[in-house]
This record gives structure tokens, sequence and C-alpha cells, in this order.
């Protein structure tokens, strides 16, 4: 929070603010050649995103509640149910608390649905887009593709669908991470943390990787995997180890999305966090009938920072929130 | 008592660990894609010097160590404590051995130092990064060579042996950098 006066100036340079500018118009160009639809839902909304570890910003009008989306998921799964075919949109999305190199509080996301796509075809959009996005002379492609119980194993070396709270403490040790004094052997809370200081900074510098089949309860709204119960139908892309996509096959099931969000909030209360008002009208257009469909959110603030090799998002925005 | 969330921590903020202040020298956020952020923390513990790395889970707390720097003026040592005073508020305070330690050596009277309070009591003493000594005891001087790097011990009046130039006589006033202990220059009374 720095008052300086010099602070004014921004963090970005104008070579990457024309990189920004670029990468908008191009993947507005790919999308209109695939005849998928821009869309815009609203930021404010009634309700939240339940996910424990998503922080959603309040604000109010007259005597309202509203929330700042911290995706723009919920209403665009209202457009698809109702009929709007493929849909895209570009929009600032904000989350409290997080704040470091590769976070701000507010961000840009891209997000997308195909319809009557599956979890390997949406996989393969993606990689045709990002390396459109990244243009000619990026190697690497095309990006290895590797369960998340496979690339813990090699990565941490150890089965994250088996291993307890002890293994991964101990396995957090062995790599010189202290785990967090409270909290107790939270095994999901662990895994998290090994992931994040383990197995991302153990992936392919310069190779794009999907990593897929995430474990059952870090399914957030993918469908679990009909072969495997353990895991569900979500995937994400990591360039250089960062994480710059993700995406699931949706779940279209409005009784199994209504307990989700439930256990979320069960989950906020056992950790102290305010629960929050489930979202209805969503819960309502999944009654009535979510096509078969896929959908991704994708960090163009990190893609950016991908592209520049910057080692901070500061430098991808005009003003983070330093300077906001 | 007042306390930091993890969503305040930078680098330079001091926490209470275990008892101890401490202050953070790194502090860095993380977060998969969907699940448990946290800040990963290298903090240096400011009584023994020790850095160790923590795991904060993003959103706990900390106690906010109540550490403050002052410039002081050294004003005496009785022989168990080192005295100093505050100069606008003449408001004196008694530092032990553990707080001063290897900084006594450059210790003289008047000399601004700043002086760490934990609180309210000194938790560590810095001396001026220079300071001026006399010589109180050297070997006689060699005159003629001047230029190339011989050097002898000399005893400086605080009880400070350094290093000096062949060509350095007792009872000179030289200047030292206490960060090293080395020796700058003569200097002229």
């Amino acid at each position: 929070m720095t008052g300086a006066p010099e602070s004014w100036r921004p963090g970005a340079s104008l070579e990457v603010m024309r990189r920004r500018a670029g990468m908008l118009q191009a993947l507005r160009e790919w999308f209109r050649e695939r005849d998928v639809l821009e869309v815009e839902t609203p930021a404010l909304s009634g309700s939240a995103a339940t996910d424990p570890n998503i922080d959603s910003l309040r604000t109010r009008i007259g005597r309202r509640d509203y929330f700042l989306h911290t995706s723009p998921e919920f209403p665009m799964k209202r457009l698809l149910a109702s009929g709007s075919g493929d849909i895209y949109q570009v929009c600032r999305v904000f989350r409290g608390s997080e704040s470091g190199s590769r976070h701000n509080p507010e961000f840009t996301m891209l997000e997308w649905y195909r319809i009557g796509t599956g979890m390997s075809a949406m996989m393969d959009e993606v990689e045709a887009l990002v390396r459109h996005l990244c243009g000619p002379g990026r190697s690497g492609w095309p990006a290895r593709r590797i369960t998340y119980r496979d690339l813990v194993l090699e990565t941490a070396g150890l089965d994250p669908l088996v291993a307890t709270g002890g293994q991964i403490e101990a396995a957090l040790s062995e790599h010189g991470v202290p785990p967090p004094g409270s909290g107790a052997a939270d095994r999901q809370l662990l895994l998290d943390l090994l992931f994040s200081t383990v197995v991302e900074p153990g992936l392919d510098p310069s190779g794009p990787v999907f990593v897929y089949h995430f474990p059952a309860e870090q399914a957030a709204l993918a469908r679990i995997s009909p072969s495997d119960p353990r895991v569900a139908q979500r995937f994400e892309l990591f360039l250089g180890g960062m994480e710059i996509a993700n995406g699931f096959h949706e779940l279209a099931d409005a009784g199994e999305q209504r307990r989700r969000f439930e256990a979320d909030n069960a989950r906020r209360q056992e950790l102290g966090r305010p629960l929050l008002p489930l979202d209805e009208r969503l819960l309502a257009a999944l009654e009535h009938g979510l096509p078969d469909c896929s959908g991704v959110a994708l960090g163009i603030d990190r893609l950016l920072m991908h592209l520049t090799g910057a080692e901070h998002i500061r430098d991808m925005l005009a003003f983070d929130i330093e300077r906001a | 008592m007042a306390s930091y969330s993890t969503n305040e921590f930078r680098s330079g903020l001091k926490i209470l660990m275990d008892g101890d202040p401490c202050i953070i020298v790194e502090n860095e956020f993380v977060k998969p894609g969907k699940g448990q952020a946290f800040n990963r923390v290298r903090i240096r513990n400011l009584k023994t010097g020790r850095v160790v790395d923590k795991t904060f889970k993003s959103g706990d707390s900390v106690e906010a160590a109540d550490v403050i720097d002052t410039e002081m003026e050294y004003l005496y040592a009785d022989g168990e404590f080192w005295h100093f005073m505050v100069p606008d508020t003449f408001e004196q305070y008694a530092a032990d051995a553990n707080a001063v330690a290897d900084g006594a050596q450059w210790l003289k009277e008047q000399d601004r130092c700043q002086v760490t309070l934990f609180n309210n009591s000194p938790l560590t003493v810095t001396p001026p990064n220079f300071v001026e000594l006399r010589i109180t005891e050297t070997d006689p001087g060699v005159r003629g060579d001047t230029a190339q790097g011989g050097v002898k011990p000399a005893t400086l009046e605080t009880g400070a042996v350094v290093k000096v130039p062949l060509f350095v006589e007792e009872g000179e006033v030289i200047r030292v950098d206490t960060r090293t202990g080395e020796y700058v220059s003569r200097v002229k009374d």
C-alpha cells in the first residue's frame, strides 16, 4: 500500500499493454471463426461461489448485499440452459485476499463453454487456442497429458488418492516445506500445500502440461469420472510450472450440485469462514436442464506472464492492487 | 494485543513467534487452482538471529511484536549494563551484554547508536557504521614503507583491536568500519 507519489505510473510497459490488446483481439477473432458467441454477464450477484477457498468481495446497494463475481460461471451456465449455444466471455473477476507474484485481487479471465464436448476434446481445444495465442516459435507442443495421481507419484513419491495426512506431511518435510502448525493433519489441506510447493515447481519449466483427473474432493463443479469415482473430470493446463487454465466436464445434475454447495458451506463453518447464500437461480437452470458441455477458465494475465517471461503479475497490469 | 493477518504479511513486518520477536524476511503467497492458499514465510528471530521457514494457512493471524528502532546516545558502562539515552526526551535505557554483544568494543561515550526496543527494553544495539577512536597501543611506525600493504595490530581506546597500516602511530585517531571491523583511514585532529 505505498502512497509514494511515483506510484501513479503504470506497472506494465507499453509493450506489454500492446501484447495484451493483441491477445484479446486474437482470441475474439478465434472464437468468431468458430461461431462461439461473446456474452456479458453481471459482475454483481446476489449469491456467491461457495468454494471455501475463494473469498468473494461483498458490497451493498441500498439494503441488499451483492457479491463481486469470482468467475462468470454461474450466469453463463444459466445462458447455456436457456439455449444460448457455445459462448465465451472475457471479464475482470475479483477475489479477496489473493495477492502475490501470480495473484492480484482482480484479474482478467477468459471463460468459455462448448456444448457436446467431453474433457479430452476440451483439452484439445485449449491447446489449439493457447498455441494460437502464443504464436509460432513456441516449442514443447503437443502438451504432455498426465493424471493428477501419476504426477504426484512422479514428483513427490506418494499416491495422493490413498496417502494419509502423516505421509503427506513427511513428503513435505522431505522437500523442505514445514507443514502449517495449526489445523492438524488435514489431508486435503496438506495435499493442496504439496501440490503448490512440490508438484508445481517440479513441472517441466519449458513444456506445457495438462494435469487431469483431479481427486473427487477437488472436483469443484466437474463431473465425477464414470470409470473411477475417486477422480473428477477436471483438468488444468500448466505452462512453465504455472497454472494457466482450469476446465471441467460440467456437472449438470441439480441435486448433486446442491449437495456440493451445502458441503462447501459445511466446510466453511468448520474453517470459521462466512456461510454464503446458494445460487438458487443456477440450481433452477440445472433443474431445467444444462446441455452436456465442458467449460474452461483461462487467466489472461498469467498467459501474458508466460509469454513475456515476467516474474510478477504486476508487470502485466496497468495498475495492480498496490497502485490501484 | 495487535495482530497481523497473513494478507498483511510483507518483508520487514515484526511478529511474535513462540514469544520471541521475529522479522519477516521473505513472504510468498501460494495457492493451487482450486484449494487452500498458504503463505510461505522466512523469518529471522531478532533475539538469536536464527532464520527459519514457516508455513501459514492464508487467513491465519499472528501477534505483532512490539519492536521499535530508536536512535540513542551512549552514556557509559557500569560493568554489567551499558546505558543509553534518548536525546530528545532524556529517557534512559540499560542494555545487557546480550543486547550489546560484539558492538561493545566500538562504543564510545556520546556516540549515536541504534537501539532496538522490544517491549520497551533493549533487544539489540547497533553501533554507528563508522567510529573514530584513538590508538592506545601499537608497535612503533615504520617510516618509508607507506605504499606496500603491511599491517600490525593496534589497540583502541575502547579495547578493540584492529589491523592498521605500519605507518600509523600510537596516539593517532583512526576511522573504523564497525560492520567489518576494518581500518578505513587516519583522522587529523
